[in-house]
């Protein structure tokens, strides 16, 4: 972070040389982009806070008369998903369920696999590794079909791990190429030394290698951990009603057909939803520019 | 500590056959260094001797046991990388300790030893430093620290000082030096430096294009080098490489140059047998062309004449004649005081007992 926040202070004392209103320019059209992108989440809070009656009214970017949490109290554990009347939490539950294992196990696999494809080179590891980034271009929707069959065969239909079966599969290709690349620019002379020094294929990784991966792990953990929070199309194909993550309960529950809208709910729904993301992006975000930039700036 | 022995070893990667039958030997506490320019195959030497590389053919032994199918780790030996090669995430102590700790050595025991290295090294305020927070110098006595922790047969060094500035390199180079007298260890060092080679060497291998030239003490290498490669590499200024023409009776060899000929004798009851007035090429030290002294007077082998000077050299200690001589600049070594002036002549003696001869076509030393 040191380094980056060298070139907000240069960019100021040329700045202060440049025009008046070239700056304001700037700041205007920044200024109008933000509010761009806060706009919608704007509306989500705000009217996730209303009582119906208020949405109902017509001003949705209005702020609320009556505050009221009522809508994200039904969110939560009232409201009808599809025909129960259980709220998002124990799909909340499902996703986390799902969540969890799929990206430490997606991370782990993908550690191993870039340590072994960058420090342990067998005949043929550029063709593996080219499957495996290949893997990364196929349309969901290719495999659809095939994969309900194979998790049919290994008995895993419809359950939660199956789903982290899929979203494990899935992943690796991403997750190996994260680490593969970041391993790539990590000192041979250093796994050559260790070997030296009497450390084994594991020692070597978990003494030497990983104590160095912590900014590739965190952009490893948040794009495996927003795909898989967010899919919609695995989870809405091959989990059961009991299984279900919150992504395709969020649907469900807009598109109760009983009853009147509840806008309010909706929007609350939707922001649960989002939130673990969010909180993610929140705690480790500067980690994921620190990470991403680290293998161009070495070397 | 142990000998090395190197028998009939060959490396290719592919079709690129990178070591070409190398044998070398080097007895228990010598100081073997490999050196040649760059790409000759130095590094991948030692790394077949580390393990780091397998080997295409021959054998390596270490202490009279043959190694050359072990792992790394079991053959007995440290290295000393050329980019020292620190853990980043471990401190100094923790680095040092690491090769004993992956050896299950217990814990008070590797404290003792970094204590010991620690001392030795004089590094002991610099335990608890990451590798980062180190200077160049403290991090190559670290990268040291580390070899000597376990006490292998055989240490190797990777070009170790080549990161380092002049002014360390020297220092550097003599505490390696003394280290090396007061342990008595087994040294493989790597260099492309041949002040490195020769001042540290009880053994040097002259490698190039991997083929080793020529294998002995550093004597043996700057007073009677192999061939006409080695000659122009080991030394500095070079070895004057010059054409004579040799007399008909393989006694004396003939030098042009700007006025009269050059006529230099063959060392005593020696004569070149089968160039008899042919053409070769004489190589001469620097320092064996340089100013009269009254005590070579009498000595036929010392052979004085008066030599057209171009430029002159002053170095402080010494100050480099330059002038022609068989069609080529060559350049003798006097004393500071010893008055030439460029666009002078001046009188200057030749060593001839200090010159080599050799064939211009197989480029070899003759007899
Ligand atoms: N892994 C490799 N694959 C193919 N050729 C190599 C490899 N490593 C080294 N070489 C070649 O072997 C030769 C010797 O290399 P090296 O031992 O590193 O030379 P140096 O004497 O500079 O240390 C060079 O020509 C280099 O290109
Ligand atoms: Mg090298």
């Amino acid at each position: 972070m040191t380094d980056l926040s060298l070139i907000p202070r240069e960019e100021a004392v040329a700045g202060s040389r440049a025009p008046v209103f070239a700056r304001a320019a700037l700041y205007a059209i920044l200024i109008l982009f933000s509010v761009y992108y806060l706009l919608p989440l704007f509306v989500m809070v705000v009217n996730s806070l209303k009582p119906l009656s208020e949405i109902q009214q017509g001003n949705m970017l209005a702020l609320p008369r009556d505050w009221t949490l009522a809508p994200w109290l039904s969110a939560w554990d009232q409201a009808q998903i599809g025909i129960q009347a259980t709220g998002l939490a124990p799909y909340f539950w499902n996703s986390i369920k799902m969540v969890v294992p799929a990206v430490l196990i997606a991370t782990v696999l993908g550690a191993v696999n870039g340590y072994v494809l960058t420090k342990w080179r067998f005949p043929g590891h550029r063709i593996v590794f080219g499957l495996m980034l290949f893997s990364c271009f196929i349309p969901f929707q290719i495999v659809l079909i095939p994969m309900a069959r194979v998790l049919g065969l290994i008995g895993l239909a419809g359950t939660t791990p199956g789903l982290v079966l899929v979203h494990v599969v899935y992943g690796l290709g991403f997750t190996t190429l994260f680490f593969r690349n970041y391993y790539e620019a990590f000192p041979n002379e250093l796994i050559r030394a260790a070997e030296m020094d009497g450390a084994g294929f594991w020692q070597i990784f978990t003494r030497i290698l990983l104590p160095s991966s912590g900014p590739i792990i965190v952009v490893t953990v948040i794009w495996q951990f927003t795909n898989v929070w967010n899919d919609f199309l695995f989870g809405a194909s091959f989990a059961s009603p009991q299984s279900q993550p919150i992504t395709v309960a969020l649907n469900n529950l807009v598109n109760s057909s009983t009853g009147v809208r509840e806008y309010n709910v909706h929007f609350a729904g939707a922001i649960l939803a989002a939130l673990p993301t969010l909180l993610v992006y929140v705690v480790a975000g500067r980690y994921f520019v620190r990470g991403l930039m680290a293998g161009a700036v070495k070397g | 500590m142990g000998s090395l022995d190197i028998v009939h070893l060959k490396k290719s990667y592919g079709s690129v056959q990178v070591l070409n039958d190398i044998n070398l030997s080097i007895e228990k506490g010598g100081f073997l260094v490999l050196v040649g320019p760059s790409g000759c195959g130095k590094s991948t030497l030692l790394n077949t001797i580390a393990g780091l590389e397998p080997i295409s053919g021959g054998e390596i032994r270490i202490a009279g046991r043959d190694v050359s199918e072990l792992k790394p780790a079991d053959r007995d030996i440290a290295m000393v990388f050329q980019s020292y090669a620190l853990y980043p995430t471990m401190t100094v102590a923790q680095n040092i300790a690491f090769g004993l700790e992956m050896r299950k050595v217990p814990k008070p025991e590797r404290e003792a030893a970094v204590k010991r290295v620690a001392e030795t090294l004089q590094i002991t305020h610099l335990l608890d430093r990451k590798p980062s927070q180190l200077s160049g110098g403290q991090r190559q006595r670290v990268a040291m620290g580390r070899a000597l922790t376990r006490n292998p047969q055989v240490f190797l060094f990777d070009e170790p000082l080549s990161n380092l500035d002049a002014k360390l390199r020297v220092d550097m180079r003599t505490e390696i030096k003394r280290l090396h007298e007061r342990l008595k260890t087994t040294i493989v060092y790597v260099t492309h430096d041949q002040i490195e080679a020769m001042t540290l060497a009880t053994k040097i291998a002259v490698l190039k294009g991997g083929v080793l030239q020529q294998f002995g003490t550093p004597g043996e290498i700057y007073d009677n080098p192999a061939n006409l490669f080695v000659a122009e590499f080991m030394g500095s200024p070079s070895m004057n490489l010059v054409r004579a023409g040799v007399d008909p009776d393989g006694a004396a060899v003939t030098l042009a140059r700007g006025g009269e000929p050059l006529r230099l004798p063959v060392k005593a009851g020696r004569i070149l047998a089968g160039y008899c007035g042919r053409e070769i090429i004489v190589g001469i030290r620097p320092e064996a062309i340089t100013e009269p002294r009254t005590e070579n007077g009498a000595d036929p082998s010392v052979v004085v004449s008066d030599f057209r000077i171009d430029v002159v050299e002053p170095t402080g200690a010494d100050v480099y004649a330059i002038s022609e001589l068989g069609g080529r600049q060559a350049i003798g070594r006097c004393s500071a005081g010893y008055p030439i002036r460029a666009g002078q002549t001046a009188r200057l003696a030749i060593h001839t007992d200090k010159i080599v001869y050799f064939d211009p076509k197989t480029e070899e030393r003759i007899g």
